[in-house]
């Protein structure tokens, strides 16, 4: 269209000026089909290959599962793609991830939030895979790895206990004797703050690590059955038996590190490596904090101290990770054979050789070259009746994360008032539970 | 062009003749061509693309998360949405204890920020207008924090607050069992510990600001108070600071921003734990996650944007009105 203009000096908007302008709009533009690109990045449709989602983003774990997805290939001839993740935005990703293009199989927890996407129809059973490796794992972990259908949906392949650590050498000095009761435990934390020490280091910035706390004292006074009940949101908080759990810990608070809330695990681990601290009830992963190599050999742990003999320390604490199916694996039989072989003893030895902070799932994995640590702890768990996770793995994710974590974390900092506060969170959970 | 005439009169200075330049105008050609049908297609998609981006980015974004304010949805699938009217609501101002504690944080965040970092960075300024000697270096120092994000602001701070192996405890030695002082954990400190962190960072950009509002205050202004006899700070009081009119406007909006969109900083320092509650972090912490309350993270959202609308009509009425007069 061609239009003859008004005055000789118009300067209005030349032509060239309006499509210089456009430069601009065609990068935006092309920033449209590069944000959907990034949805499906893994689109191997071949049936040589398995693609794997991994949170394993740490140096030692990435290594590990790489090693052993290394083997299978060699075994199968079946290559293996690994698409790793940052460790948390795996975590914070999962709902979407899950609900788009997911990988053939993704790396996840068991307990409770393994259950909640399989009964979102988020995750594939694998009956079939536990029919080929089901004997090598004890019956704790089989129920470990089943949804609330009945069908299996994990494989299990490291786990690690939770139980009260110290240093040989700090005991040895001060005579002391390792606790089975929970008299024995208030005593030796009466005679260690006489001693100078901290009795137990604390430490929950990250407001997690009290849910592990309230989770040794919930299994010892109320039970095993109990303690499921009210992860899984049947039994109210406001019954005695959980103000019992507070009671008793309020009674053992004032020998914890003061200004917990304000401390990283890690911190308060570097308090038991300096010998400051006489205790540490957390996960085996404390040894982490241990670099050196003589600390680390120093460096031991007992049970958390039977309180109620009824149940005495029956449950261990024992998170598991595992492997999960996704709902439409692109190569199913491929994602079957992965899965089979990593239930096998021999992939769990070839990972731990690698991370030796964590103990393997299976039984029939060989634990000579196990450490002193690992060997305690694999004995912990084996002989468990009862294993649980951990609060934010038995229970839904999103009531201990915006009520618990913080509740928790008012709770270690000023133990009164725990009426009104238990009943907030009752409250709390009913609106929770309720909306499906 | 002129390399004729150079080497022809080589002493000659070549001054142009008057008007040497205006031969080489050129004459506009009477016609111009407008847009063709291709143009009109690219105009289309440079104004139709930012339009549909932005109201599917922004518009589409805000009115369903208003609509999902009356819904519980964990996120898997659109047939898990259910409706439930007010309830959100109603849980959040009843029960959530978080909740009116976030509100006044957010409240005291506004008014910690107008009332300490706001008159330090007017005071800054009008020190480093008067051109003392090392002025750059000054503004240099105290324009840094600007520069750097609020999460990094946060990883040193903690260096400095850390309660264990902190700057702080460990110099007053507070770091005893029997005389701790936590920082991050106390909620009577922890609040007050991330706002002098914030205003660090907020008392150079507040100085910035200021400094560009006096560059713009005539100086024949303050020469004719000088002759007046008033002494620095009736000059200040009485006509520089009126002067400074706009800038004012301009560093209550940014400060009120500030103060809603407060997140960062926190989120690094103790993730709104216990005293350091924000409306931010408490809809982050209901959205993300594996199986989230995206309803009620959203019906707190929707009263963060409420409280945002309450402060930014009137700010936005009063511009308008402002620029109709004009």
């Amino acid at each position: 269209m061609h239009r003859s203009s008004p005055g000789q000096s118009m300067p209005g908007t030349s032509r060239r000026t309006v499509l210089r302008g456009l430069g601009g709009a065609a990068v935006l533009g092309a920033g449209i089909p590069l944000l959907s690109a990034c949805a499906g990045s893994s689109a191997s449709s071949d049936t040589k290959t398995v693609t794997v989602g991994s949170n394993a983003s740490d140096a030692v774990p990435k290594k590990g599962y790489a090693d052993v997805y290394a083997a299978f290939t060699k075994q199968s001839g079946i290559a293996v793609d690994i698409n790793t993740k940052d460790h948390n935005t795996f975590q914070e990703q999962i709902n979407t991830y899950l609900q788009g293009t997911p990988d053939d199989v993704f790396q996840w927890f068991a307990g409770y939030r393994m259950q909640f996407f399989a009964s979102k129809g988020l995750a594939a059973p694998i009956d079939d895979v536990w029919k080929t490796i089901g004997d090598n794992f004890p019956s704790a972990m089989h129920d470990l790895s089943k949804g609330q259908d009945g069908k299996y949906y994990l494989v299990p392949l490291t786990t690690s206990p939770w139980a009260v650590f110290y240093r040989k050498s700090v005991f040895q000095k001060y005579g002391y004797e390792v606790p089975t009761t929970w008299d024995a435990y208030v005593a030796l934390c009466r005679q260690m703050k006489k001693d100078g020490l901290v009795p137990i280091a604390y430490g929950d910035k990250d407001a997690w690590p009290a849910m592990g706390s309230f989770d040794q004292l919930n299994f010892r006074l109320n039970g095993y059955d109990f303690h499921v009940e009210l992860m899984a949101g049947k039994a109210s908080w406001t019954d005695a038996k959980v103000r019992k759990v507070f009671d008793t810990w309020a009674e053992t608070l004032p020998y914890h590190q003061e200004g917990a809330v304000g401390r990283t695990w890690q911190d308060a681990a570097q308090t038991l490596v300096a010998k400051k601290a006489g205790m540490y009830m957390l996960g085996m992963f404390v040894a982490q904090q241990f670099s050196n190599k003589a600390d680390l050999d120093d460096l031991d742990f007992f049970a958390f101290p039977e309180i109620d003999p009824a149940y005495g320390q029956d449950t261990v604490e024992a998170p598991t990770d595992g492997i999960m199916l996704s709902k439409k694996p692109k190569n199913h039989a491929g994602s079957v054979k992965l899965l089979e072989f990593l239930g096998t003893a021999q992939a769990e030895e070839i990972y731990l050789k690698a991370d030796p902070s964590l103990i393997a799932a299976s039984t029939k994995a060989d634990t000579s070259g196990y450490s002193a640590l690992q060997k305690k702890g694999y004995e912990m768990i084996s002989q468990a009746k009862h294993l649980t996770q951990f609060m934010d793995r038995d229970s839904r994710p999103d009531f201990t994360s915006t009520v618990m974590q913080p509740a928790l974390q008012k709770f270690i900092r000023d133990p009164k008032g725990i009426d009104s506060l238990l009943s907030s969170i009752e409250r709390q959970k009913k609106t929770i539970f309720a909306s499906g | 062009m002129s390399s004729e005439t150079t080497t022809k009169i080589p002493e000659a200075a070549p001054a142009p003749p008057p008007g040497a330049a205006t031969p080489k105008r050129r004459v506009p050609q009477g016609h111009q061509r407008l847009l063709t049908r291709r143009d009109r297609l690219t105009l289309g998609l440079m104004a139709g693309l930012p339009t549909i981006l932005h109201v599917a980015l922004v518009w589409v974004t805000a009115f369903a998360s208003i609509a999902l304010a009356f819904t519980t949805w964990d996120g898997i699938g659109f047939d898990s949405i259910k409706w439930v009217g007010f309830d959100n609501f109603k849980e959040l101002f009843t029960n959530n204890p978080q909740f009116w504690p976030a509100v006044e944080h957010n409240i005291i965040w506004f008014v910690a920020l107008i009332l300490i970092p706001t008159p330090l960075g007017l005071f800054l300024a009008v020190q480093l207008d008067k051109q003392i000697r090392f002025s750059r270096v000054y503004q240099t120092a105290f324009f840094l924090p600007v520069v750097m994000s609020l999460a990094v602001i946060g990883f040193v701070w903690q260096l400095i607050y850390n309660p264990d192996t902190g700057l702080i405890n460990s110099l007053i030695g507070a770091n005893e069992p029997g005389h701790y002082i936590d920082w991050i954990g106390d909620p009577d400190l922890n609040l007050w510990a991330i706002l002098i962190a914030a205003s660090w960072r907020h008392t150079g950009y507040m100085m910035i600001l200021y400094l560009a509002g006096l560059k713009g205050v005539d100086p024949s202004l303050r020469e004719a108070s000088a002759l007046d006899g008033a002494n620095e700070w009736q000059t200040f009081k009485n006509v520089i600071f009126p002067t400074l009119r706009p800038t004012n406007t301009v560093v209550l909006v940014v400060t009120i921003i500030e103060a809603l969109r407060a997140f960062d900083l926190v989120f690094v320092f103790n993730k709104g734990a216990e005293g350091t509650e924000l409306l931010s972090i408490l809809v982050t912490n209901n959205i993300i996650g594996e199986s989230s309350r995206i309803g009620y993270g959203s019906a707190i959202a929707v009263v963060l944007l409420l409280i945002s609308l309450v402060v930014i009509i009137p700010y936005l009425v009063s511009t308008f009105r402002k620029e109709r007069r004009a």
